[in-house]
């Protein structure tokens, strides 16, 4: 066990964000290296951990901050799952902003604002406490509003605006939810879990009910979504990685975190609350599906696309058994493959097409084949055409609601696939068999925007192929449901 | 040693205020001088404290009742070592403000002649009435600390300015009169003004309730409470900026500090429930009322000013959540005794840092009214920066003091079963958030096509306030140390 490689991983996304705002706009070469080299530096930190975590070892790290509470860092195999997932996405996509931005101006703000967000996301992914969990989290939220305003115009900072509106009062309510339960209960830790067991029910539906406004928000639960497509105002590098890594999963992930080691499954199914989230969380998966079929923007179809994908986690967590759960959690890492594919490839057409709405796509796969390709891929992904990874993932959540009673489940997810098909295989269409009206090729240029939408588009494949693979995310996903279920 | 050091803190402004007046329109340096040195000693002070326990002196080697005996504990030296910090940020900040090229001030004006001996002595003050358990003492620091903060406010002579000053001096005085009140009251039934002497005694005696009363009032009056706060917003908005940097965050802080000891070191017997339920409703609806005032203002001097009084608000909140039903309980107060001097101390520092941003603001764009400041993000980015850091103390977001007296008060208030103090506490927080987001989005803005330019700031006088937000986040990241200084509740 050791004390300092949760704070070493820590340190790879902090010290370059923090360097990088020193830095001048026109350091490129010296920033590119500070970001590439620290998100190299954790991915290979990752895959070390990966190794040991699996051999059944623990890391954590200790911080007092008052009498009574402290921060806790702690590597398992869930934050791992997160953890592995946050980094090699932050290494393409830093790729990707790195030749999408080129030359643009107030670089080191961004990359600076990158780093944390990213740091951010890190300490969520290892808090090994609620209050720890907390901090992070809501370090996530500040460190996205510059992101969210990185283009100064008043579309985006109206989008910041809504941004902030939706996150600060939920994640107030977070607060209040968890220092009630740290009062019932003393300071919350992810192992173990606290013993709820002689507390008034009633409270403790009321904090479940308070955790899921704080976590939903983030999530984008209906109602808390609105923030997610008004967000599309934000460059592509940002909208890859709040829609695949960052703010959504942070939400899905806490979920995970409050329903199996806060809560735990046994309370959660005793106190009745298991099967109202799961309601909601198809509700949502429905509701996100049908507003993506009236969306004309490509973005903005791809927003209320993941607001339904981001509660097949929430389902799987909260349908509170094994088979669900696997699916869940196998779902973090193959929604976050699919989506940041997508929308790699969005921010591709835009660049260098201008092509932001569907109608514009019309024979767009003669003309930039790459980039179509792999927008095919992760649309198909996201149906859940097998053996891509989404067909794994709905296959298990189908197990999973059989296995607890929920055959309504399958329903949904039968509904599910035949709105993502509705909204996704119209775009595939326009892309590969409608005549385009120009002729001309835009360049699928620089390598460095291309090549991580293809090699997303390739993991999100493997994954799905590879899935009974001992090294794929389903395999690290029974791995920690089997630690959760025997202990 | 440590007594030697204590002297020095209290000595040393105090000194450097007679030099500065003894060398006229050249006070820069000595101001400099002597505010390093302080800090050297309070920071010095404040270590050896936390390791050897409080530090004492007794004036003249005449103990209590007969002399007077002034104790540097733990709260004391924090808040000893919080006002060196402030101050020496704003000597620093305020040396290039009155010589610069761009000075604000007629070089040989009445303003370069008193501003250092001002500041210097309102400092020596502040000092006095943190180390000092006698009533009259107290009295004597705390009028001397209110002459001077009028003066500040007035210094520079404009119209406006000195009605401002002429309404503060007005509560100050009122203020001072009602303490006055109180002491004599208090001397002439118990015969002595000692604190640690006064302990278990208050409220033997028929008249202790009304001195309590008319000290309390006068108190509340000075720290601005609701709905004695109309002096503080055009005071504090109208002086000077490095003016209203130790305005704001220190001198409000001097007179709660003297309600905290008389109401927790003294121990009154027999308040009552009512006057504790009292003060924690005007702090809650000082923090509502500030906050939805800071949100309607157009200038971002104003817009700080008034947070600042919804965050005094906050420190009342003490008082219902120790208090039990009529009797002062201690047991459970120390979180509400923690996170009040957490939130004291780090609003302190989070709003000189953004007194001190502002005052670069405005010397960057010649004015500070928000529809005009798009591009400031751009000129001034450290500034803003340090302004934005500052913004997450005052908001009580992690990791930040402001966090912390945050945890606390809610703990404290759960504990007391009391969740509607938490539920003050956490909306006031995003009231803060409503109203302090309004002027980082108005510089965030890129300026349209023909907005005027900015003149160029120093990158080490945008330091000034960084160090401070830096310092207010930090109060935060390491509350351990802090949080063992304060102890549980007196």
């Amino acid at each position: 066990m050791s004390q300092w490689l949760p704070l070493l991983i820590l340190a790879t996304s902090l010290v370059p964000a923090l360097l990088t705002f020193f830095l001048d706009q026109d350091q490129h070469r010296l920033r590119n290296t500070l970001n590439l080299g620290g998100a190299l530096a954790k991915l290979g930190l990752v895959v070390y951990l990966l190794v040991d975590v699996a051999q059944g070892t623990f890391h954590e790290v200790r911080f007092d901050l008052l009498p009574g509470q402290f921060l806790l860092l702690r590597v398992d195999a869930l934050a791992l799952l997160f953890l592995a997932l946050s980094a090699l996405l932050w290494l393409l996509t830093t790729i990707y902003a790195i030749a999408y931005f080129d030359r643009k101006p107030n670089l080191s703000r961004f990359f600076g604002f990158f780093g944390l967000c990213v740091f951010a996301t890190t300490g969520i992914a290892l808090a090994g406490s609620l209050l720890t969990f907390f901090v992070f989290y809501e370090l996530l939220t500040l460190s996205t509003w510059p992101l969210v305003v990185h283009k100064q115009n008043p579309e985006s900072m109206a989008a910041g605006r809504t941004y902030l509106r939706y996150a600060l009062p939920s994640s107030t309510v977070l607060l209040l939810a968890i220092l009630w339960l740290q009062n019932l209960a003393g300071p919350i830790e992810f192992t173990g879990g606290p013993d709820l067991a002689g507390q008034d029910p009633d409270t403790l539906r009321v904090i479940f009910v308070l955790f899921v406004i704080g976590l939903g928000m983030k999530a984008a639960v209906v109602p808390l979504h609105g923030w997610l497509p008004a967000a599309m105002a934000a460059p592509a590098p940002v909208s890859a990685l709040l829609h695949a890594v960052a703010v959504v999963k942070a939400g899905a992930f806490g979920f995970v975190r409050v329903i199996h080691d806060v809560f735990g499954i046994e309370q959660v199914t005793a106190l009745g609350l298991g099967m109202p989230l799961a309601v909601l969380a198809s509700i949502t998966i429905i509701y996100g599906s049908l507003k993506a079929l009236g969306q004309q923007g490509i973005k903005r179809r791809l927003a209320y696309s993941t607001v339904s994908q981001v509660s097949y986690i929430l389902l799987g967590a909260a349908l509170a058994g094994p088979f669900a759960l696997i699916g869940g959690l196998a779902h973090l890492v193959h929604q976050g493959l699919m989506k940041i594919t997508l929308f790699f490839c969005a921010g591709i057409y835009d660049e260098r097409a201008g092509i932001r709405r569907i109608d514009q796509l019309d024979g767009i796969g003669a003309r930039m084949p790459w980039t179509s390709v792999c927008f095919s891929l992760g649309a198909l992904g996201m149906i859940g055409l097998p053996p891509m990874a989404g067909f794994v993932t709905k296959i298990y959540l189908g197990i999973g609601g059989l296995e607890v009673g929920a055959p309504w489940v399958i329903g949904v997810l039968g509904a599910s696939t035949l709105l993502n098909a509705a909204y996704f295989l119209p775009l595939l269409y326009r892309i590969w068999f409608v005549e385009s009206a120009s002729g001309d090729r835009p360049g699928e240029r620089p390598l460095g925007i291309v090549a991580p939408a293809v090699l997303t588009g390739l993991a999100a494949i493997a994954v799905g192929l590879f899935a009974g693979s001992a090294v794929s995310p389903l395999a690290w996903a029974s791995l920690i449901v089997e630690r959760t279920y025997s202990p | 040693m440590s007594p030697a050091l204590l002297a020095l803190v209290l000595t040393l402004p105090l000194l450097g205020a007679l030099g500065a007046v003894a060398v006229g329109r050249h006070g820069g340096p000595v101001a400099v001088a002597a505010a390093l040195a302080t800090l050297a000693a309070a920071l010095w002070l404040a270590v050896r404290v936390a390791t050897d326990g409080a530090v004492s002196i007794a004036v003249g080697h005449w103990t209590p009742p007969l002399g007077i005996r002034l104790t540097a504990d733990g709260p004391a030296v924090l808040f000893l070592a919080t006002t060196a910090v402030i101050m020496t940020a704003v000597v620093l900040y305020a040396v290039h403000w009155i010589t610069g090229p761009k000075a604000g001030a007629d070089r040989d004006g009445p303003m370069v002649h008193t501003f250092w001996a001002l500041l210097l002595l309102l400092w020596g003050a502040l000092n006095v009435i943190f180390v000092s358990r006698d009533l009259f003492n107290l009295y004597v620091g705390l009028e001397l600390a209110s002459l001077a903060a009028v003066a500040l406010v007035g210094i520079e002579g404009r119209r406006e300015t000195l009605a401002a000053a002429l309404r503060y001096l007005l509560f100050a005085l009122t203020g001072s009169l009602l303490y006055l009140l109180g002491a004599a009251l208090l001397y002439s039934a118990h015969g002595t003004l000692d604190l640690g002497l006064l302990a278990g005694q208050l409220g033997r005696h028929p008249s202790d309730l009304l001195a309590l009363a008319a000290m309390t009032a006068g108190l509340a009056a000075k720290t601005a409470l609701f709905p004695f706060h109309v002096w503080l917003p055009p005071a504090h908005a109208g002086a000077p900026p490095a003016a209203s940097a130790v305005l704001s965050a220190l001198v409000p802080k001097a007179s709660l500090y003297i309600l905290l000891r008389l109401w927790f070191d003294a121990e009154p017997d027999g308040a009552g429930p009512v006057g504790p339920l009292l003060l924690g409703g005007l702090g809650a609806a000082a923090v509502l009322h500030g906050s939805l005032m800071a949100l309607r203002q157009q200038r971002l001097k104003l817009i700080i000013a008034y947070s600042t009084v919804a965050q005094l608000g906050y420190l009342f909140l003490v008082f219902p959540l120790v208090a039990a039903a009529g009797a002062l309980d201690p047991a459970g107060g120390d979180a509400a005794w923690r996170g009040t001097l957490f939130q004291a101390l780090s609003h302190a520092l989070a709003k000189a840092a953004m007194f001190l941003c502002a005052g670069l603001i405005i010397e960057a764009a010649g004015h500070d009214r928000l529809e005009r400041l798009a591009g400031t993000a751009r000129a001034l980015p450290i500034t803003l920066f340090a302004f934005g850091l500052a913004a997450i103390s005052l908001m009580g977001l992690p990791p930040s003091g402001g966090f912390v007296a945050k945890l606390l008060l809610i703990e404290a208030a759960f504990e007391r079963g009391a969740a509607a103090w938490a539920l003050v506490v956490l909306l006031g927080g995003l009231l803060a958030a409503a109203y302090l987001f309004r002027p980082l989005a108005a510089a965030w803005r890129s300026p349209d096509g023909d907005a005027p330019g900015f003149a160029p700031v120093a990158r080490r006088r945008q330091a000034l306030p960084m160090a401070l937000a830096l310092a207010a986040l930090g109060l935060g990241l390491f509350s351990a140390g802090p949080a063992e200084l304060m102890g549980g509740l007196p």
